[in-house]
């Protein structure tokens, strides 16, 4: 049991930082631009095929640095000439977009690459045990991902609360007229913002392709999450977002790992019962039901908190 | 000052004959929906029509949501399948205890499943709009699609549950097992769904819908809450949107969880937004073009959904009224006679528009078949021409209409601009445009 809570601590802590990377950018350009990016967890996605693509052609170290780049000019130019011509339709027109990308994305990569998934698999330098936990072997792979991200979330940290830029990035969050009139390039800034965003959705994909599925349908998967992070969190709150994106990536992961169900714990129904609604109920298992729990959590911070964890807006 | 003055008579004698005009319409489009089965009889197009019309009420259903009350949903099919499984549990079991339930009734029934369902979950999510609204939607549809794979008693799990439409209690002999009939039978609900959703917009809950979608805060001002309004547009638009399911279930005679996931979400969204949001008839045209589109397709290329995608990428880029918002822009031009200079530029302007788009789609398939070998697989016919994806004249040639499609192109849609100006500014000179 101690085995279990240990090492899916852990498991679920990368999770959660791998959520974090992409909440980040979701929830900074929808609070700075307005924008609720659909086609975010496509960049993702992009990331690691074009992770897995570059390692092809010249290596897993120089793909960890040039696909998130790719990445990010990409997020660049859907900025730049997607959604500043589109602004003038208003926000659901460019959520509309960013839907139509998320599509067209999809069937891009899975166009190229197949549906089925790609034999993306981790660099030979990572491949090993880093430690043996209670007769675990834990791969040095899953620490080189937390350590990425955690440095992410250090550089992100101090590029925001220490410099100059991340100073003009808060202030175009709340007020971006008043940034304008001070004569900084609000356009510039949102696409850098959106560039930037993208490239760490991109990196977080380089990272997780290896140790995930890399399949054209992850984008899919791994989106509505995504919004349950962000609007759990509080809209528009990079704190909140980081509880949420911890906390959601504990939660499914412990749940995947949890084999209990109502019937194990309290025995099996009456039989001569049949089956029914109750009996599916009584005999699901938790791990079945994860994929249904970020969701219900959704619900429940609607119903008690409509503004998110740490969400100040009603808008 | 005489011509100015309209009298009494002369409003009713107006309002008569727009009366006329109107009620005119919706006799053509029964006897439209009664003749075309003859007129077109093979087994293939009854099939189609059949789908066309459940695509019809469901992309209306819709509309409720996005064109009248300006509410963004990701995830309608949820009603859509509710009213689908609703009708199915309900037709097995008349058949299991014998009642006295015919099938065209069904629909309602399966109406008021999604019905049920908005009841339920459209309080909680119709509490804000924009763009909250549609995060949420998504959310709930991806509880509602996964909740559907572990209460498999009720959904049946990933095979869903059949039904025999046949075993029902018949009336005046139609069995429903020929495809005909249940076309007809499609095709009466169409035509009333339609009726009632086209009232719905003309009465006072229809315009305050409106109001809400334009100013929230003013409806609140003048002693409306918005959030009833919401939710009310939300249950209209779940019942119609059962009413689509039950029908669906009848015409495949099965439900599974993919009518409540979120590829069919997409569609209707899809559907509604290429026909134009704005206007009654777009998410009709919309539906019709998408689902005869799935259909076609499909048999022509295999990435048919990347070609949605596209399509609908430029319609939210260059015309966010969708095809009945580009074709009303026409109407103040058609009454003040000055649609004809327009129309040279447009003709000037098909030429390289479509060798762009030829361009387009010659690339698109070069990509999806480069990886095929052997046979027939690398082999692309455009317009009759056959090229060969893996030969470099080919990937030439796309490239070239691409960019020179694209770049002369440009040059005559700023004509397009220029003459539209042009005669935009003469009709608004004679009072035709505001």
């Amino acid at each position: 049991m101690l085995e279990l809570i240990v090492i899916s601590t852990l498991n679920g802590v990368l999770f959660g930082m791998l959520l974090f990377l992409l909440s980040s950018g979701l929830t900074v350009i929808f609070s700075m631009m307005g924008v609720l990016n659909f086609a975010h967890a496509s960049f993702y996605m992009l990331g690691a095929f074009f992770g897995y693509q570059l390692t092809k052609w010249i290596g897993f170290w120089p793909a960890l640095v040039l696909a998130p780049l790719l990445v990010g000019a990409v997020g660049m130019a859907v900025e730049r000439y997607g959604l500043r011509n589109t602004h003038k339709h208003g926000h659901v027109a460019e959520l509309l977009l960013t839907f139509g990308l998320a599509f067209a994305i999809e069937e891009i990569v899975s166009m190229i690459w197949g549906k089925s998934p790609v034999d993306y698999r981790v660099p030979a330098a990572l491949d090993f045990p880093a430690f043996t936990i209670f007769s675990t072997n834990y791969p040095a792979y899953k620490i080189f991902m937390l350590a990425i991200s955690v440095l992410i979330f250090i550089a992100l940290l101090i590029v925001l609360k220490r410099t100059r830029v991340g100073l003009i990035v808060e202030a175009a969050l709340t007020h971006p007229h008043m940034v304008g009139h001070l004569g900084h390039n609000v356009g510039q800034v949102f696409m850098l913002v959106f560039g930037v965003g993208s490239a760490l959705a991109g990196l977080a994909g380089v990272i997780a392709g290896p140790a995930l599925v890399t399949q054209s349908d992850m984008a899919a998967l791994l989106g509505p999450i995504l919004f349950v992070v962000i609007v759990f969190g509080g809209l528009g709150s990079l704190p909140g977002a980081f509880i949420a994106s911890l906390f959601i990536g504990l939660v499914q992961t412990f749940a995947v790992a949890l084999n209990g169900s109502l019937a194990s714990t309290f025995g099996p129904l009456d039989p001569s019962i049949g089956p029914s609604v109750l009996s599916d109920i009584w005999n699901v298992t938790i791990a079945q039901i994860a994929p249904v729990l970020p969701y219900v959590l959704l619900v429940v911070i609607l119903i008690v908190r409509p503004m998110g964890l740490l969400g100040t807006r009603e808008t | 000052m005489t011509s100015t003055v309209t009298s009494a008579s002369d409003i009713a004698a107006k309002s008569s004959g727009q009366n006329l005009r109107f009620y005119g319409l919706w006799v053509v489009a029964a006897i439209a929906l009664v003749a075309l089965p003859l007129i077109f009889s093979s087994g293939g197009s009854l099939t189609s029509f059949s789908l066309i019309g459940i695509a019809i009420i469901f992309a209306l259903s819709y509309n409720i949501l996005l064109g009248e009350t300006g509410l963004l949903s990701f995830g309608h099919a949820v009603h859509y399948g509710l009213g689908g499984f609703a009708a199915v549990h309900v037709m097995n079991a008349v058949t299991a205890h014998g009642w006295l339930i015919p099938l065209p009734v069904i629909p309602l029934l399966g109406g008021l499943g999604g019905l049920a369902l908005a009841l339920l979950i459209g309080w909680v999510m119709t509490r804000r709009a924009g763009t909250v609204f549609a995060m949420i939607s998504l959310g709930i549809g991806e509880l509602v699609a996964s909740s559907s794979l572990i209460l498999r008693s009720v959904f049946g799990g990933e095979s869903g549950i059949s039904t025999d439409r046949t075993a029902l209690p018949h009336i005046f002999g139609w069995t429903f097992g020929p495809q005909i009939q249940v076309y007809y039978l499609i095709a009466f609900w169409v035509l009333v769904s339609a009726i009632a959703m086209y009232a719905l917009t003309r009465t006072p809950l229809g315009r305050i819908c409106n109001a809400v979608r334009d100013n929230p805060g003013r409806v609140e001002f003048i002693g409306y809450d918005p959030h009833v309004v919401r939710y009310l547009a939300y249950c209209f638009a779940g019942f119609f949107a059962g009413i689509a399911g039950g029908l669906a279930a009848i015409n495949f005679e099965i439900a599974n969880s993919a009518y409540l996931g979120a590829v069919q979400s997409g569609m209707v969204l899809f559907a509604t937004f290429i026909g134009g949001a704005s206007y009654f008839f777009g998410p009709i045209l919309g539906a019709i073009l998408v689902t005869y589109l799935q259909l076609g397709l499909t048999s022509v290329t295999s990435v048919w959904q990347l070609y949605f995608g596209v399509i609908f990428i430029g319609i939210v880029m260059f015309a966010p009224g969708g095809i009945a918002g580009l074709l009303m822009m026409h109407r103040p031009l058609i009454r003040a006679r000055t649609l004809g200079m327009v129309i040279p530029s447009y003709l000037v302007a098909a030429l390289p528009t479509l060798a762009l788009a030829c361009g387009v789609i010659l690339s698109i398939e070069t990509v999806a078949r480069y990886t095929v070998t052997g046979g027939e697989g690398n082999i692309v016919k455009l317009l009759g021409i056959p090229f060969n994806t893996t030969a470099p004249t080919t990937w030439a040639i796309a490239a070239v209409l691409v960019v020179g499609g694209f770049i002369v192109a440009r040059i005559t849609w700023r004509r397009i601009a220029e003459a539209w100006d042009r005669a935009a500014g003469i009709a608004r000179d004679r009072g035709y445009l505001a």
